[in-house]
Formats: C-alpha cells, structure tokens, sequence
C-alpha cells in the first residue's frame, strides 16, 4: 500500500515516549522512607540502616536487617499469590484463615512419636501419622491450600458473586476448620527434619564482604518463589491472560480466553501459595494454633497495594508486590526503631492502606482524562 | 454472480417481548462490501451480534462460506474466519499493542499448557507489519493502549481484524469516535482490504463514508431488512428516505 512507508516513519522505536515503569515510583518511595527513618533515628542518636557499635565489623544494622527480611518473608509469599488474584480483578481474604487452617492439618502429620522420652502430649492422630518422611505434612499441606484456593475459584468464576463476597465466605469457613481440626488445642511437636524446614539455612550464611546474608529458609523460599513467578508473569501465557482478564475482562472473553478456567488456575495458585506460607510458619514456630494467620490476608493486600499493585485489577507485578513488602517491613522496622507504640503503628499502618489506594485511584484518573 | 460467502434467511432476535431483528434476509457475494445503514435501534448492531454470535439468534438460518452454520461463540465465528471490529472496543487497555493483537493467538517459543513462553519478538515484529501497512502512527507499541488516544486504540483494533482477515470482515462503526484523520486512515484501511479481495460489512451512520467505500447498502428499519441498494442505482436521498421510513414498506429480498 502506497501509505505504508507514510506510516512507517512514526514507527520507530523511541524510547523517549516509553513510559516509565511504575516499579521505580514504588522504589523511590521506598528509598525515601528508608531515608526518613535513618534521619528521626539519628536524631535520637541511633541508626536505621547502619552498625552504630565500635565493636562489631560491619556496614550495616544486621540484626534490623535480617529481623526485616524474616518478617517480611512468610507474609510475602502470600503476598505473591495475592497480587496474582488482584491482576486479574479479582480479591482474596481467605489467605490468612488458609494459613490458619493448612497449619493445623499440616502439623497433624508432622508430629513426632516421642518427645523427651514421653509419647507426644499433643498428638492429633495414632502411631500411624507419627513420624512420617517430611514430604508427606508438605504435600498434604500444599493439598489443604490447593483446595481452598479451588473453592475459591470455583465460586468466583461459576458462581458470579463477587470475589470479595466468595472469599469472605471462605475465610470464616477456614477459620472454623482450624478450629474444628483439633477442638482449638495447638497442635505441636513435629520431627526434627520438618522443624529444620524453616529454621535451617539453605545457604548456609552467605556473606559479602561485610554484608551477611540473613538466609533462612523463609527469605530464601519467598525470593525464589518471587523470581519464578516474576518469570511466569512476565514471559508466559498464564501472565498475558492475567493482565487481559483484569484489564478487560470482555475483551479476554471475546478473544478466546477461557477466562473462568483461569480465574479458577489463578486462586488455585494464591491458595497453594498461603500453604507454603504455612507450612514455613508452622516449621518455624514449631507449632500450630488455630489463630495463625489472623489479618495476613490484609497485610498481604497491603504489601501489593504499596507495590503499585491496582485494585481494579490489569496492572502492577511480583516486582512491585516486592518492593511493597520491603516498604512495608522498613515501616514497622522503622517504627520500633523510633520507639513508637504498637498501637500508634497499626493506626498509621492502616493510613498507609488508604493512602497507597488513593493515590493508584488518582494515578488512574490522570491516566484516563486524555 | 460471484460465490456468497455470507446468507442469514430469516434471522430473528427478541429480546424479551422486543423484536429487535425481524426476519433478516441478506446475501453477501465474495470479494464484496456491503454498508449496514439505518437509524438507532434499526437493528444494525443485532444483527451483527447475531452473525458473529455474540448472542444467540432466536431463528433463521446463517450460511457462512457455504455452510450452514451455529457458533457457539465469537471465538468460533473468528476461527471460521469472521474477523469483527466491535463497537465497544475490545481492547485489553493495560496491555501493550503486540499482546492485544495477538489477544487469545499468542505465538509460543514452546508449548506448556498456560505456562507456554511468548514469543514476544515475533509477536512484536508481525505487530509492525502490520501496523505499517495501516499507515498508523503509534511512537511506541510496548506502552499499554491506555495511554494513547482514541484513534491509535482504534486503529490497533483493526489493524488486528485487517492482519487476521481471511473470508470476511465485520465493522461496527469503526470511526463513530475519530477525528478526520483518523477515519482517513481506516478509510484506508478499509480501501486495502477490498484490494485484497476480502469481504466486508460495514455499520455506519456516515452516508459520505458509505457511498465512498462500499458496492452496495442495506438499510435496515425497526429490526427489518427494508431496502438493498447498489451505490450506483441510488443516492443519499434515496437512502436517507428508507432509513426514515418515507419509503419502502415492505421487505426487500435480495
């Protein structure tokens, strides 16, 4: 067609007109509340970020850090399943009472026989579930998520009520299943290997130079899990449905997308995620209660939502959700270190809430106006 | 006469107690392009949804390339090779213009059920090509639609019905939103898919537009087929007076 190379000429590539990723705005924020936290410490004379003691070699306040990295990890991988559900319009509260409901089932079949000589004073069920290879608890464990996650999808896309609605429903039920699991007793003592899940350290202790690595297996898993799903987000098919779903949903249709089977994968998915969370609480606090896990359905909302994760659903990332986690972390980190009380930090925490939705809901009236 | 790639014998839909499409009879020959025109609420938009069964038809038979023929879905009736620009853009407005032209066609480096690997570098290449032929102006095709104007989203919905067309092209008023460049540029578009022999219904309110791309105009009427012209035995009056209703009463068999 004679227009071709007309057209042609505005087609070049240029990189001037590519908009920048949202990603950096997240990270700029961060830079500056780490910033801010350095500057109110040193008024008091302390240090956020830095070792203030003569007598320790190191740069940096590794204690904070590796406190901030283990507190931010188990929350962040249900974070990573929940920033999937909110790409694609969607909502999950139920991830906590998952967690809830996943440990106590898990840890019944991580119990070990003999405690100090005694037969285990918490045992759930007979010699037979006493002792079991380590695979067995995780992939019962990783079963329990899996299928709440399903109900979860089921609901959402079969039934048509909203998600909020659908995973509210399922949150409460999960949390009398923890209940119910063992009359509300704590279900304890597990075998050495599956205590050792969470509290070893798969690398060991790694140091660079005078940076050390906090490495336990909580940070470790939540890394990794971060960087495959980055990877599946970014470069596959269950990632381009993600974002077309939640960006628009009758165009998925109409394109051929089988968007209730993927809605259904994609809860799935978030589910499967809360029960690694669980199953890393459970081995690290080598116990389970039926409470575990209360609120982490909202922090882990939050952590996406701080990351620039849209509730509207098409847009934000696993990298965003990251960068979320780590803001979220350096906030109540920061809070401590300032002395601030933990009534005063839920209160600001649930401003912080409000404040990362308000501005992604001005974010998108700008974006729109033209 | 030339083979018909398109037949509806009388295509019915009812919306409840409302008859928005009455008994449609219309034929399509290869290689043609026929206007869809005819007041709001005429049923113009029905039965296109009927055609590309975005809904369901209530009767009638659709004939599509020789066949009888019952689409479960729009996907069915784009893989039988119907190709349609909706009215509501169905655009994914946080993706970037390759992934929503190839939106439900992904190419894959390889296959592994939903976690297949995009193959984005093709994907983006075929995307310029696509775009070229279309003379539209997009700085940037990695950036989401979102952020680009009316126009360039609706030149990258056709220019993904144009680069996909293989039997027959439906657009439901695809320049109701454009300035006039714009339309120019799917006007284009529009000229290139008759040199290339494709098929196409066209829905406008645009008689200028109308009389300028196409061989022959339905005029549709309270949900019934009232009139089928060819551009020259007829003009904008003519036209104008059976989408009124001044003329034509009864229906026209084509």
């Amino acid at each position: 067609m004679a227009e071709a190379t007309h057209g042609l000429g505005g087609l070049k590539y240029d990189p001037a007109k590519r908009t920048r990723a949202p990603e950096w705005n997240v990270f700029g924020a961060l830079v500056l509340i780490v910033v801010i936290f350095e500057i109110l410490n040193r008024m008091q004379g302390g240090s956020f970020l830095f070792n203030m003691r003569d007598n320790v070699d190191a740069i940096f306040n590794q204690q904070r850090l590796d406190i901030m990295i283990l507190q931010v990890a188990i929350i962040g991988i249900i974070a990573l399943g929940v920033t999937q559900v909110i790409i694609i319009g969607g909502i999950d509260l139920s991830s906590g009472s998952v967690v809830g409901a996943t440990a106590m089932v898990t840890m019944s079949f991580a119990q070990t026989a003999m405690v100090n000589g005694n037969p285990n004073p918490k045992a759930i069920f007979g010699d037979w579930a006493m002792d079991l290879p380590v695979i067995v608890p995780i992939a019962i464990g990783l079963a329990c998520g899996l299928l709440a996650g399903l109900i979860n999808g089921v609901l959402v896309a079969y039934t048509k009520i909203p998600p909020f609605i659908a995973t509210l429903g399922v949150m409460v039920s999960a949390r009398g299943v923890a209940r119910w699991w063992s009359n509300g007793q704590p279900v304890s003592f597990p075998t050495e290997t599956y205590g050792t899940l969470a509290n070893g350290d798969l690398l060991g202790g790694m140091t660079f130079g005078l940076l050390s690595w906090p490495g336990q297996n909580p940070a470790v898993v939540f890394v990794l899990l971060a960087i495959l799903f980055h990877v599946i987000m970014t470069y596959t098919l269950y990632g381009k449905r993600s974002y077309a779903i939640g960006s628009n949903e009758a165009a998925a249709r109409m394109s051929g997308i089988n968007v209730d089977r993927h809605k259904v994968l994609v809860y799935a998915m978030a589910g499967l995620l809360a029960a690694v969370a669980a199953v890393l609480l459970t081995s690290k606090n080598l116990t389970a209660q039926a409470g575990m896990g209360v609120m982490y359905e909202l922090d882990a909302i939050a952590m996406a939502v701080i990351g620039g994760v849209s509730l509207a659903g098409g847009r934000g990332s696993i990298l965003g959700t990251v960068l979320g986690a780590a803001i979220f972390s350096v906030i109540i980190s920061g809070f401590t270190s300032i002395k601030l009380d933990a009534y005063y930090q839920e209160m600001v925490k649930g401003a912080i809430i409000v404040g990362a939705v308000v501005l992604d809901q001005w974010r998108q009236r700008k974006r729109t106006r033209g | 006469m030339s083979k018909i790639i398109l037949e509806t014998r009388g295509l019915t839909k009812h919306y409840g107690g409302v008859h928005a499409l009455d008994d449609a009879n219309f034929i399509l020959h290869e290689g043609e392009h026929v206007a869809v025109v005819g007041d709001n609420g005429a049923g113009k938009s029905t039965f296109v949804r009927q055609v590309t069964a975005v809904e369901q038809r209530t009767s009638g038979e659709v004939i599509f390339d020789g066949q009888p023929v019952q689409f479960a879905g729009p996907l069915e009736a784009r893989q039988a090779g119907i190709e349609t620009v909706f009215q509501t853009l169905a655009l994914a407005d946080d993706l970037d213009v390759p992934s929503n032209l190839f939106l439900g066609r992904e190419l894959f480096k390889f296959r592994l059920g939903p976690f297949s690997w995009l193959d984005r570098k093709t994907m983006r290449e075929r995307t310029m090509e696509a775009l070229a032929t279309t003379a539209v102006k997009i700085p940037n095709v990695d950036n989401p639609i979102r952020n680009m104007s009316g126009g360039q989203r609706q030149c990258v919905s056709i220019a993904r019905t144009a680069a996909f067309a293989s039997k027959l092209v439906i657009m439901d008023e695809p320049t109701a939103a454009l300035g006039v460049q714009e339309t120019a540029q799917v006007e284009n578009i529009i000229r290139g898919l008759k040199e290339r022999g494709i098929p196409m219904i066209l829905i406008s309110h645009n008689l200028r537009q109308v009389f300028d791309l196409v061989d022959r105009i339905v005029v549709f009427r309270r949900g019934r087929i009232v009139a089928s012209l060819r551009k020259d035995e007829t003009d904008g009056n003519d036209i104008v007076s059976y989408i009124t209703g001044v003329k034509g009463g009864a229906d026209v068999y084509v």
